[in-house]
């Protein structure tokens, strides 16, 4: 196996610029990668086949690069990997990216071992297995990147879509919108009842017209949230119950006798208010005593 | 998966029990678990490590910081010697109770932490293993 | 051994509970303060578990045991400051303390608890007047 090495490394620039060249336009993908990035990427791969080859015996490849000899190889995969799936690369342009080093190898092979079948076979079949196996490994680190970026979106949507507004001294408001899962709905939790303690907040309104479904686990999620927030201190009060919603709520037999449940956002309100002693006035319709914009001049001229 | 750090506490009184809440609370913040989730795992120990000395009559928890992949996580195990648990899933359910009280906590400790995992045999001692990833 | 202090406040009784309690302490605290009802007549009691930062099932049966004793007593109990993360946890935990008065803060704790007592004094008036 390390005739395979040698071949690789005597050989290395031509068969760098052959696979370059062999890239068809839409696997090289200029509009993400200059040239000269993708030329020094290919270089370290090889670099690093090399030095893999080189450190391990036959066994080892045999076994698949999982050894420690192909340790640093699998690293420059994988961050070679990862780097073009933040790019934008898609899963097929960064396994043909690698699989794509096979005709080059072949024909260095080839070349090597004019005339004797069985080595020039033995060396094929090396080589291949070596690059199917580099392949996967480059995939799948591809892949946990992917997973990673996806995660991290859907935490910063998760926190972009459930704001908490102050309506009022003492009273805080939470409009819901969209699907609550498990996630969506232990975050929307921690935020009210931080909010809750951070404005001093007794009552907390959630409103949920913009949410779709509400069946059992939404149902005891919230309830979950409701409970948390009365040993707390505070009370809420669920508005936005549309009918098709309280008809489910009554079929599944979700217990809500203790909840205060309004139909719409302002009836909630209305209820803080007077719950928290307040009530509101309209302001008196008598002309107001003097003119705002003389009195300011007749305190300039003093 | 690695584990990267262990450590052990005995339970041989109430204030080993504080001890306990305490190694898991440092152990946690260090993992960079948020409040909420070290508030969990801390209030599973406490359960846990209160039914190992009281039911269990005395014994040990075990602490491990893991690492799989990315990902971290913290393993509790406790064990203990004692009579053990007849009916397993009798105790898991929420209510049960053998003494005075609301009952072992086993139920309400499984819902505080992701892998839960226990293993009683009467006569010989109960062994509970939970995990929490970050 | 070290109690948590219990404080006379006119009619109210004031515990702020700030250290991790092991069990003889907390039942040492249920003791302290049904005694202290009794010598004193006290009306309420407030709890201030601000500084709590873990509230086992242990903990929390302590809060709804002295709550129902106090009761039992004439006295009408308030546990305030429960911290967010404590709260989500102890209904994970399956504990909602249901007989257990809440409220946010010292303040609102006192607003409560004067409000409970003047409503019972109230009460009182009313049954004599009616006879």
């Amino acid at each position: 196996m390390n005739q395979l090495a040698e071949i690789i490394s005597r050989n290395e620039d031509r068969i760098r610029t052959q696979w370059i060249d062999g890239m068809s336009k839409s696997v090289q993908r200029a509009d993400l990668i200059t040239k000269a990035e993708l030329d020094e990427q290919c270089s370290a791969i090889l670099t690093a086949i090399v030095a893999g080859l080189k450190s391990s015996g036959p066994a080892d490849l045999m076994g698949g690069v999982a050894g420690a000899g192909w340790d640093s190889a699998r690293e420059t995969f994988q961050s070679i990997s990862a780097s073009r799936a933040r790019q934008g690369f898609s899963t097929v342009e960064v396994a043909t990216y690698v699989l794509s080093l096979k005709q080059p190898i072949f024909a260095a092979i080839r070349g090597t071992f004019k005339g004797n079948q069985d080595e020039l076979f033995e060396t094929i079949w090396a080589a291949s297995e070596l690059l199917d196996r580099l392949a996967l490994v480059t995939t799948e680190a591809y892949m946990t990147t992917r997973e990673e970026l996806i995660l991290r979106q859907q935490q910063e949507l998760l926190e972009l879509s459930t704001p908490v507004v102050k309506l009022w001294d003492g009273i805080l408001a939470l409009p819901i919108i969209g699907t609550l899962d498990s996630a969506r709905t232990q975050m929307v939790m921690e935020n009210l009842l931080q909010t809750v303690v951070a404005t001093n907040s007794k009552f907390a309104i959630i409103d949920i017209t913009g949410v779709p479904t509400v069946d059992t686990l939404v149902a005891q999620h919230l309830l979950k949230t409701i409970t948390a927030a009365r040993l707390m201190g505070a009370e809420c009060i669920i508005s936005g119950v549309r009918p098709q919603i309280a008809q489910t709520i009554v079929h599944l037999g979700i217990n809500l006798e203790d909840v205060v449940t309004k139909a719409k956002l302002s009836d909630a309100f209305a209820l803080a208010l007077d719950r928290s002693g307040r009530y509101v006035a309209r302001k008196s319709t008598a002309p107001p005593k003097a003119n705002p914009v003389s009195a300011l001049f007749e305190r300039r001229e003093e | 998966m690695n584990i990267l750090k262990r450590d052990q506490q005995h339970l041989k009184n109430s204030n080993d029990v504080l001890v306990a809440r305490q190694k898991v609370r440092q152990w946690a913040i260090e993992l960079r678990f948020s409040l909420v989730d070290q508030t969990k795992l801390v209030t599973a120990a406490s359960e846990l490590a209160r039914n190992a000395l009281e039911h269990g009559l005395g014994g040990v928890m075990i602490i491990e910081s893991l690492s799989n992949g990315p990902k971290s996580g913290l393993r509790l195990v406790f064990e203990d010697q004692g009579p053990g648990i007849p009916d397993i899933e009798l105790a898991l359910k929420d209510g049960f109770t053998s003494g005075s009280g609301l009952g072992l906590g086993l139920g309400g400790s499984k819902r505080l932490v992701n892998e839960f995992s226990i293993e009683s045999e009467v006569g010989k001692g109960t062994k509970v293993t939970v995990v929490r990833w970050r | 051994m070290e109690r948590i202090p219990v404080l006379r406040m006119g009619p109210l009784l004031l515990v702020t509970i700030q250290v991790d309690m092991h069990d003889k302490l907390a039942l040492q605290l249920q003791d302290d303060i049904t005694q202290r009802i009794s010598e004193l007549g006290s009306t309420g009691v407030l709890i201030d578990i601000s500084s709590l930062e873990i509230v086992d099932s242990f903990i929390g049966r302590m809060l709804a045991n002295i709550a129902a004793m106090s009761r039992v007593l004439g006295a009408e109990a308030v546990v305030v400051g429960m911290q967010p993360a404590v709260a989500i946890t102890l209904v994970e935990l399956g504990m909602s303390l249901p007989g257990v008065r809440t409220a946010l803060s010292v303040e609102a704790g006192m607003e409560l608890l004067i409000g409970a007592i003047s409503n019972a004094a109230h009460g009182s008036e009313d049954e004599y007047s009616q006879t």
